[in-house]
């Protein structure tokens, strides 16, 4: 497997290892990710999630191995092209503060040279569909509440219709409720787009909830690569750990 | 005679040397900001470059600026003009608020929201110009403000070398030891620092709420 590109992957690490300064901060990994799957990459601070993601849109190349992406290597890529095909989204949307909402949003249509009118209904379809009030659109991101900036950086993803999303820790600065209800439109956004989705999380909830296929990784290696259903029957140490500190205050009660 | 009386009579010598003032000095700290906001941006961009080239900065600053005039004297083209002359050493001594200001301006940005701009696909290029350097302004404006405000106050000096401006009213003050004369000079001098410093800090208030506001 994972030799060469495959029809139905979208992207594949085929044995990538990664070092910076002499630390290796991926060993050896191989995966490969479905069209239009979520897969979730779950795991620690540290563990080598957001090195795999930068490995995917070639802020980072491997040091050993090779990544596909749309069967081609991120080394034959040109970067600025394959960026522009795989939206990004990161904690609180890493939106540029100097910009209004549309402009966030527009920004990659519009360099790539779009029409303005084009441009302009594409900013308003986009927020339609993450669920946001066209009036936002000439606000600057500090006149937002946190929920409202993470559904900008979802948008701003989406404008140029990438086949591709990835998301870094996307909901982790948002409060319990916000963040429950971006979980579940994003799932139900997904239904409807087919996008091809790497979801980096440390939260095992938003794993199993999200998360077609969860891949749990400790130390810049691998550790399981498995659907949901089988992660939660999994009798993995690392994945039990997990599953137990997962689990509601009720358990751990009855424990004590 | 006071000084008002003393201004007033001469007011059209005193206006010849603000304009010289304000042309010496507004050329100086021009061509310091063209010099050192590029070399501020290069110094972000080529590692260890930094170092010596704020370090080289700071150094023309510590020369005094009467014998900063001197050792210029000798060189080719422009030691031939005083005028010229005056206004490199100003720019000299304006290159260090500026290349400091736009290096420490564009280090300031929050790398997330530069990776952020990176990972969606822009050109260094367009990172710069439309991501960088947009959040940098305030302070790269704070570091001309300075500039300028500090070139104004130096440019009576160069009236010593003969290049002219509100120094003239000083230096032949000190000669006649007559206060009046001396605040001639001084007064319009200090007037024209405050008035740039005013305008320049209402700009760099405009470009702080937008990046804040950013």
């Amino acid at each position: 497997m994972a030799t060469s590109s495959q029809d139905g992957d979208a992207i594949q690490f085929d044995r990538v290892s990664f070092r910076l300064n002499g630390r290796t901060l991926l060993h050896e990994l191989t995966l490969s990710v479905k069209k239009s799957e979520i897969f979730v990459l779950l795991g620690r601070s540290g563990s080598g999630k957001t090195t795999t993601l930068k490995l995917i849109n070639a802020l980072l190349m491997p040091t050993e191995g090779a990544v596909w992406v749309d069967g081609k290597k991120t080394t034959e890529w040109d970067p600025i092209r394959l960026r522009r095909g795989i939206g990004y989204v990161i904690q609180e949307g890493g939106l540029f503060p100097h910009f209004t909402v549309e402009r966030n949003i527009g920004l990659v249509p519009r360099i790539e040279g779009w029409q303005p009118q084009r441009l302009q209904e594409r900013v308003r379809e986009v927020l339609t569909i993450v669920g946001l009030d066209q009036k936002l659109a000439a606000r600057y991101p500090t006149e937002l509440s946190g929920g409202q900036r993470q559904r900008v950086g979802v948008a701003r993803a989406l404008a140029a219709d990438p086949s591709i999303l990835i998301l870094d820790e996307a909901f982790g600065a948002l409060d319990p409720i916000t963040r429950s209800e971006m979980q579940k439109e994003f799932r139900e956004l997904q239904r409807q787009m087919h996008k091809t989705v790497v979801f980096v999380t440390h939260d095992l909830r938003e794993a199993l909830l999200l998360g077609d296929r969860i891949a749990l990784m400790e130390e810049g290696k691998m550790v399981l690569d498995v659907t949901a259903d089988e992660f939660e029957r999994s009798r993995d140490p690392l994945a039990r750990a997990y599953m137990e500190a997962f689990e509601g205050p009720e358990a751990e009660r009855k424990r004590a | 005679m006071n000084f008002w009386q003393f201004l007033v009579a001469n007011r059209q010598q005193v206006a010849e040397l603000t304009v010289e003032h304000i042309t010496l000095a507004g050329v100086a700290t021009l061509l310091a900001a063209l010099v050192g906001i590029p070399l501020g941006i290069v110094i972000t961009r080529v590692r260890g470059l930094s170092k010596p080239v704020l370090g080289t900065a700071n150094v023309i600053q510590t020369i005094p600026s009467l014998a900063l005039f001197g050792f210029l004297l000798p060189a080719p083209w422009i030691g031939a003009r005083s005028g010229r002359l005056a206004i490199l050493a100003l720019a000299l001594y304006a290159l260090l608020p500026l290349i400091r200001n736009t290096y420490a301006g564009i280090r300031s940005v929050d790398p997330a929201v530069v990776e952020a701009g990176r990972a969606m696909g822009l050109t260094d290029r367009q990172l710069l110009w439309q991501v960088e350097l947009p959040l940098a302004s305030g302070v790269i404006v704070a570091g001309l403000r300075i500039a300028a405000v500090v070139t104004i106050g130096l440019a009576t000096i160069a009236a010593a070398i003969g290049a002219g401006g509100l120094g003239e009213f000083i230096f032949r003050g000190l000669a006649m030891v007559n206060d009046q004369v001396i605040l001639a000079g001084a007064v319009p001098a200090a007037a024209l620092a405050l008035i740039v410093d005013f305008l320049l800090g209402l700009v760099e208030k405009r470009l702080g709420t937008l990046t804040v506001k950013a």
